[in-house]
């Protein structure tokens, strides 16, 4: 973004206040697209991959390659046609905010995530922990759309889904303190550089540290927990609570909810990719390409990276729900507190006893 | 302690073993048919879909009307008079009734086949043919007959003055009888 601002400021001479304004309007916008796109992608190969999963074609007729792939602009289309009722006993207020707040909470993510080498919004220095403090704040939103629904199946999945994501918070926190170790910094540019070492995969930390390699495992079962999906949906149980937090909602609000999701799906996956896997920086530097400008752009520390690699994770989520079933709310628990957490806690202190051994402090 | 760990490590390889099976199923060729393009070839002889009527070996007996447990046949017969020449079935009998209409109200059949069971001529039977999808509720109403709305009227209102016809005549000799005697019986 301090691309954009200065291009703004020497480039076209915009005040420089207004400069930051006009850079902060056009990056977020530049990233809503590029959500928009991937979410777009994403519901469409949920479909495939589910299909495929399951011995079927999956969607084949919407358009061009008769391959479905316009399935999903067709069905925001339906969705936005779709009549957008307010049922009468609701909290009203709470009602209208709750979709809007849920997805906020996961665009406001997007601000720390480094999409490239200058491709992030804001490089605090508090990156992280400013990234795991504002997506807790999604769960606020289920609570509001469970409680102003005025419904037994939402309320039970709004209760479910507070459980859920607060429970799944403490692993993922655990983790990143075991990467902050390594690190030193707190800014997620910061974990991506410190990966950079110039040895491609070699430098990740998944791969340089077996502890790391397992709080991966152990990040990406909290990640998909927090995502609340399959085979952690309690909060939207289809089979037991008609469809949880958000059985009221029709139309856009409920598409809100829907891109939310997707969307957070992506996050897990660009959060993976950069605290596990070097984030923007590709698996093997070639020398012949370091010299040629425009593959440079492309094959050495780009955008293409860290989407390929947040693909991937969002695909092995998707191979997830297609095969474990949902696991009890008492499982749900024991699998956080009595496996997650403490084995995070060991990974924390074994990291520690690592970074002694080879002299990293 | 001991349980902990063996759950954990059961957990784990019962995970792995799961997507192990959805893994090897990214790669097999999917069982369902694109459907308006790719039809099933095998579907068996005696399946129990559209509802055929071999309209000119209908005696008119309505047995497959009763036997409808949703009342969807309507079936209105009249006696066959000599012009109407009507060949005896593929079976042999002789058709007495001209069936004039054969109404089958496919928008209310449950394709249950109890119709089939009673004709004696087995004119009536189920075919393979599923796609006879319409627009409208009211063209899935098929009558089997080749007559005419027209010509059924026409023949339903020559039946009913033939029968008044005959019922005229019946109670002029059935008055005539009675005066005969009567008379008789003054007579003695």
């Amino acid at each position: 973004m301090q691309g954009i601002q200065t291009f703004f400021e020497t480039t076209l001479n915009v005040p420089a206040g207004w400069a930051l304004v006009g850079a902060a309007v056009l990056f977020s916008l530049l990233i809503f697209i590029v959500l928009a796109l991937f979410v777009i992608v994403a519901v469409w190969l949920e479909r495939k991959v589910s299909a495929v999963i399951q011995d079927r074609w999956g969607p084949m007729r919407a358009g061009l390659t008769m391959q479905g792939e316009l399935q999903t602009i067709a069905d925001t289309v339906k969705l936005l046609m779709k009549e957008d009722i307010i049922p009468s006993r609701v909290d009203k207020l709470l009602f209208i905010i709750a979709p809007l707040l849920v997805f906020t909470a996961s665009f406001m993510v997007t601000t720390v995530l480094p999409f490239g080498p200058a491709g992030v919004a804001s490089n605090m220095d508090l990156g992280i922990f400013f990234l795991l403090a504002v997506s807790s704040l999604g769960v606020v939103g289920i609570v509001m759309a469970g409680w102003a629904s005025n419904n037994k199946w939402s309320l039970y999945g709004a209760m479910r889904s507070v459980a859920q994501i607060v429970s799944y918070e403490i692993p993922i926190a655990l983790l990143v303190i075991a990467i902050v170790m390594y690190t030193g910094t707190f800014s997620v540019t910061g974990i991506v550089e410190a990966q950079d070492t110039g040895h491609g995969f070699l430098g990740w930390f998944a791969i340089r540290n077996p502890f790391l390699f397992i709080g991966m495992i152990i990040f990406l079962i909290a990640g998909t927990a927090e995502n609340n999906r399959n085979p952690f949906d309690l909060p939207e149980s289809e089979s037991e609570l008609v469809a949880g937090f958000h059985t009221e909602y029709t139309g856009m609000r409920f598409a809100f909810f829907f891109l939310a999701e997707y969307v957070n799906m992506f996050i897990m996956g660009m959060l993976l990719a950069v605290l596990f896997f070097g984030g923007y920086t590709p698996p093997v530097y070639l020398s012949s390409v370091a010299d040629m400008p425009v593959l440079n752009v492309l094959f050495g520390n780009s955008v293409l990276w860290i989407i390929l690699k947040a693909l991937g994770v969002v695909i092995i989520q998707m191979w997830f729900r297609w095969t474990f079933p949902r696991i009890r709310v008492d499982q749900l628990m024991y699998t956080c507190w009595k496996v997650l957490i403490p084995f995070s806690m060991a990974i924390v202190v074994l990291n520690g006893f690592w970074m002694k051994l080879f002299n990293l402090v | 302690m001991k349980q902990y760990w063996s759950n954990i490590f059961t957990s784990i390889y019962t995970m792995l073993v799961g997507m192990k099976v959805t893994f090897k199923h990214l790669f097999k060729k999917p069982v369902t048919l694109k459907y308006p393009y790719e039809k099933d070839p095998n579907i068996p002889a005696i399946s129990r879909m559209k509802l055929e009527v071999e309209y000119d070996d209908c005696i008119g007996c309505k047995q497959c009307e009763r036997a409808c447990p949703v009342q969807c046949i309507h079936i209105t017969t009249t006696k066959a008079l000599p012009e109407d020449d009507l060949a005896p079935t593929s079976k042999g009998t002789a058709r007495k009734l001209l069936t004039t209409s054969f109404v089958i109200d496919f928008s209310e059949c449950m394709y249950c086949n109890l119709c089939t069971y009673p004709c004696p001529e087995d004119c009536i039977h189920m075919t393979p043919n599923y796609e006879f999808g319409k627009y409208d509720k009211d063209l899935l109403i098929t009558d089997f007959s080749p007559l005419s709305s027209e010509e059924q009227q026409q023949r339903l209102k020559l039946a009913e003055d033939l029968a008044a016809a005959a019922a005229a005549a019946k109670a002029k000799a059935a008055a005539e009888k009675e005066l005969s005697s009567t008379a008789s019986g003054k007579e003695q």
